[in-house]
């Protein structure tokens, strides 16, 4: 009996690690022909149109030219870190995702099935600590290239990371006292309906995206990148696939912030008429994928709307008011729940 | 100090008011104007031309690729007077006279035609002089566009790319061309 549960426990698993898999990458691909097309229609454009109708084919296109393309290493770069940087980043992005619940449970062949593969107590944990490490791909990267573009690009992002990821941190503090749990399913469940978070921790929520925008490295906040000073920064002297694996792994962590938006600040799977059957569970789905696409949108209307900040703007804008903001949010938050419970 | 126009503006370094420094409105503002332009794209569509398959007319006074015409019976009708050489600002074009030897004449209309005709496409400036000094109306520029091209020698342009074909079909039409010379020489300077 428990061979037999073990083993329905590891089929399910692993079919919910596969279909996760797949469908962060399809996003990430689809995310890379979305963002030129939003940025299309923002200039008055068409964006791209010769693969295939609409261009759909331009990821599968895309990432063949990758694949063809010299994959060129400069002499003087660390060999070994600069090879495994790509990777760690890619690997780290695609690590956060386990944590977040897709959907309600479902039930199939009678047993109760979570869309979610790992519902950790710490998830939120989890994600802050994996989103930290994910700077030591952009670090060792920008290291290992040995070119003083790259190594400020390094420098610049491993400071961004370091100043967002503390605003980040209290924002979801302010959110944990409300909620009273880490688990990133328990968050979900209290917001059935429309009871969302965001009602309760409006202020928490903005902190939060604009310190999830900035640790995403997505404009206005991309220093790390900055096209026109740093030229490409960090991937300067990345080519071929390795290169792709750095823009991929970036558009997989946009797809993952929009994802931890919605789940903790937007309720999630929740929405009003939510019913635990079979089918309402996949609405349940299709509701949390919309509201991560809709995220998405948000970032790269951003992107396309609001010139990048300079760096010691940013630098003021993390730590004098971000951080003081994010305080004021928490110590409100805690005198609230100590006066009135939840 | 009075400006020389109305466009200049005094720069201010004020201190930015506390609706300035949340930034907020300002973003909310920026995004509404992107929003309305993504709209407006996905709506009415993008106010670019797909080029190689969609093409703008040309306006009347476009000057492009020189033509070199054939009068009503298929003869060239340039007769290497050089006129247009001496013309040119740009010392574009160079030419060889020949004579017209007996049984040409279903090719050349009178007794001296240009042997080589050449006009280099990097040094010409388009400027039309040449179609101006002909007195023969046999150079004219047309609405084609002269291609790119990766070899500097082949922006030398011979007669095989500037004298028109024979058939009827291989005709370069001129007539507006030639409607706006007229017009412009009919304004009295």
């Amino acid at each position: 009996m428990l061979i037999l549960f073990t083993t329905a426990l590891l089929i399910e698993k692993s079919i919910l690690v596969l279909a996760l898999f797949l469908v962060t990458l399809g996003v990430a691909a689809y995310a890379t022909l979305a963002e030129r097309k939003v940025a299309a229609a923002m200039q008055d454009r068409v964006g791209p149109d010769r693969t295939g109708p609409f261009g759909i084919l331009q990821p599968i296109a895309d990432g063949v030219k990758f694949f063809m393309k010299e994959d060129f290493m400069p002499n003087s770069a660390e060999r070994w870190l600069y090879i495994l940087a790509p990777g760690a980043f890619m690997f780290v992005a695609c690590m956060t995702s386990a944590v977040i619940p897709w959907g309600t449970q479902l039930t199939l062949f009678g047993r109760p099935i979570d869309l979610q593969v790992a519902d950790l107590n710490i998830g939120i944990l989890y994600i802050l600590g994996f989103t930290s490490l994910g700077v030591y791909g952009v670090m060792v990267g920008g290291w290992a290239s040995n070119n003083k573009y790259s190594l400020y690009s390094a420098i610049r992002a491993s400071a961004q990371m370091i100043s967002y990821e503390l605003a980040m941190g209290l924002a979801l503090i302010a959110v944990v006292m409300f909620t009273g749990t880490l688990s990133l399913r328990e968050m979900a469940e209290q917001q059935a309906g429309l009871n969302w978070n965001i009602w309760y921790q409006p202020l928490g929520f903005l902190i939060f995206f604009v310190c999830a925008l900035a640790e995403c490295n997505r404009a206005p906040f991309d220093m790390a990148e900055c096209e026109t000073e740093l030229i490409g920064g960090y991937h300067t002297e990345y080519s071929s696939m390795k290169l792709g694996f750095f823009l991929f792994a970036e558009y997989i962590n946009m797809f993952i912030a929009c994802a931890v938006i919605a789940v903790v600040y937007f309720g999630g799977y929740n929405f009003p008429g939510l019913d635990p059957s079979w089918l309402g569970g996949l609405m349940g789905l299709v509701v949390m994928l919309a509201k991560t696409f809709f995220f998405i949108f948000v970032f790269m209307w951003i992107r396309w709307t609001l010139p990048r900040f300079r760096y010691d703007q940013l630098m003021q804008l993390g730590w004098k008011t971000l951080v003081p903001l994010a305080l004021a949010n928490m110590i409100l938050t805690g005198g609230f729940v100590l006066l009135f419970g939840k | 100090m009075q400006s020389l126009t109305n466009r200049s503006k005094v720069v201010v370094h004020k201190e930015m008011t506390f609706w300035e420094r949340l930034y907020l409105p300002a973003v909310f503002k920026g995004m509404w104007i992107t929003l309305k332009h993504f709209f407006r794209t996905l709506l009415k569509g993008p106010s670019t031309v797909r080029y190689p398959e969609e093409k703008r007319p040309f306006a009347p006074i476009w000057r492009g690729w020189h033509v070199l015409k054939r009068d009503e019976e298929g003869r060239e009708r340039c007769t290497a007077c050089g006129l247009c050489a001496v013309a040119c600002p740009a010392e574009a074009i160079t030419m060889v006279a020949a004579e017209r030897q007996k049984g040409e004449e279903h090719l050349y209309r009178e007794e001296k035609y240009a042997a080589v005709y050449e006009i280099n496409m990097l040094r010409c400036i388009f400027c039309g002089l040449c179609e101006e000094a002909c007195p023969k109306e046999a150079i004219f520029l047309t609405d084609r566009i002269v291609p790119a091209d990766y070899v500097r020698q082949n922006f030398i342009f011979g007669k095989d790319l500037l004298v028109e074909g024979i058939e009827p079909e291989k005709r370069i039409d001129v007539s507006k061309r030639q409607k706006h010379l007229t017009e412009k020489q009919a304004v009295p300077s």
